[in-house]
């Protein structure tokens, strides 16, 4: 078995486009809990998950709009897809394994699976294997604040913050005050010359 | 992070790495709390246990660990095996990897035997006790017990007792202990006491000990956070190491009315197998101050790390 190294890839020169300001974030975040209260018709048997890291930050604050709009507390869930991933789905050569917390049964409730940024699928698709061994859900729906595009497998959002054009080589890069001390998101284009 | 395929002992892992799969345990462990204890994380790895001395505890263990991760594990018995018609250890791992296994997880009588595996094989090798050298598995459960139970390592003061002189859970757990900043006393009789072995483990940047030794457990117990206990092995008495079974429990088993002398928040450790009734009493072994359980149970988790830690990841980076 190979020793599995490092590679550092020098980055020239980055193109960093904002393409969500702080207040965009916030409209849209509600616009997109205005959605799911619409489309469950309420917040009755629902369930927030967010998938690790940034997805958890965003479900949270779906969750307390929801609160507030509904007047129903949505529990809301932290899944880590670490284990279930195939090759291809995340960039760590050594992913660091955090602990999934759902503190509550899934089977009969309807899932809503909360991510940062859709891309190609695959850790949705691994999100979906690992809830699957959890429970079983009444219905597991999704909502994202990208969709960038480059699906690989036949995966689709059911809501959706902003779609966005990119190159398969560029990178959505979203800030959030929990983690970064700002908030946006950002377009990354590498040049490597 | 690692930069070796292997695991053959804590003495030469650095502490930042050891933290990095304590943290790492607790996902599995929450695997192990769930209806379906199943993850489909090493589908198509394979790993086989060599254990050419017996053990059914840290085998089922380990074979629990690889199952939960979906790898296929295969226990080779060496009775009955080619062993016995003089198969050198060379010639069986050289076989094992023939056909197609990425990690071989083994526990042998001679120190320094996993060492030697390591560097015939391509693939994995975990260290599962060679001789008195090291058990560097169930030094890890050993410090993510401590750590759930008591929050942090770092100046913890932990008495070993027992058979210090034959046992690499000892040697693992100095290693572990001292590198994560804990001190360490070890407490047992002047024959069972290797001498020097207070320059054992990690010392401090001034170049002093972490490791003490003393003869007398009551004079130890009150200034101890962890006591960690030994199992005498019976086969040392008939050798003249220590007079009498008898001695050996009023100078150092642990029962109700000793441990009292120790602090109430004191816990109570111990590697298993336990002989009940000599270094430990069955109302220690179970009662609240007692992390035996938790020790069997963080095992597995532990083990379910290592081999994430090894057989997991990815070789190709794609977003």
């Amino acid at each position: 078995m190979p020793i599995q190294k490092t590679t550092k890839v020098k980055i020239k020169s980055e193109l960093c486009t904002q393409i969500m300001d702080k207040d965009a974030l916030r409209r849209t975040l509600s616009r997109m809990a205005h959605e799911i209260a619409e489309r469950n018709k309420g917040c009755h048997h629902l369930a927030l998950i967010g998938i690790r890291t940034r997805g958890v930050y965003l479900a949270r604050r779906l969750a307390e709009k929801l609160s507030h709009l509904e007047e129903v507390k949505v529990p809301v869930g932290i899944l880590d897809i670490t284990l279930y991933r195939d090759d291809l789905t995340l960039l760590n050569h050594q992913p660091v394994v955090k602990k999934t917390d759902i503190p509550f049964d899934i089977t009969n409730k309807v899932v809503v699976l909360v991510d940062d940024v859709l891309f190609t699928g695959r850790t949705v698709r691994a999100a979906l294997d690992a809830l699957n061994d959890l429970g079983r859900p009444k219905a597991i729906q999704l909502a994202v604040l990208i969709d960038r595009g480059h699906r690989e497998l036949p995966i689709r959002a059911d809501y959706t913050g902003k779609q966005v054009l990119t190159a398969k080589d560029e990178l959505i890069d979203l800030h959030l005050t929990e983690v970064d001390k700002e908030e946006g998101v950002y377009l990354v284009s590498c040049k490597n010359s | 992070m690692l930069q070796t395929k292997d695991l053959l002992g804590l003495a030469e892992m650095r502490a930042r790495d050891i933290s990095k799969i304590l943290d790492m345990t607790e996902a599995f462990k929450e695997v192990l709390q769930r209806p379906i204890k199943k993850v489909p994380t090493l589908r198509g790895k394979t790993v086989v246990t060599l254990f050419y001395e017996p053990s059914t505890r840290t085998r089922l263990s380990f074979e629990l660990a690889a199952k939960r991760m979906g790898a296929d594990v295969s226990n080779m018995s060496i009775s009955g095996s080619s062993v016995e018609k003089g198969e050198s250890l060379k010639d069986t791992v050289r076989t094992i990897e023939a056909m197609g296994v990425d990690m071989i997880i083994i526990r042998h009588k001679q120190a320094g035997a996993p060492h030697l595996v390591a560097r015939t094989i391509k693939g994995s090798v975990v260290n599962a006790g060679d001789g008195a050298h090291e058990h560097p598995t169930q030094g890890l459960l050993d410090l993510y017990t401590i750590k759930e139970k008591k929050g942090d390592i770092k100046g913890l003061h932990v008495a070993i007792v027992g058979d210090i002189a034959h046992s690499r859970v000892a040697r693992s757990d100095i290693w572990g202990l001292t590198k994560l900043g804990a001190k360490i006393t070890l407490v047992g009789p002047p024959t069972l006491m290797p001498p020097y072995i207070d320059q054992l483990g990690e010392k401090h940047t001034s170049g002093e000990n972490k490791v003490s030794i003393s003869h007398s457990l009551d004079a130890v117990l009150p200034h101890v956070d962890i006591l960690y206990i030994l199992r005498p092995q019976l086969e040392r008495q008939k050798k003249g190491l220590f007079p009498s079974l008898q001695e050996y429990i009023k100078l150092y088993g642990i029962s109700k009315e000793r441990l009292t002398k120790a602090r109430p928040d004191c816990l109570v450790m111990h590697p298993g197998p336990m002989n009940i009734g000599v270094e430990i009493t069955e109302e220690v072994a179970t009662s609240l101050q007692s992390a035996v359980e938790d020790q069997v149970l963080n095992g597995v988790a532990v083990r379910m790390a290592v081999l994430n830690l090894f057989l997991g990841g990815t070789h190709h980076e794609t977003i």
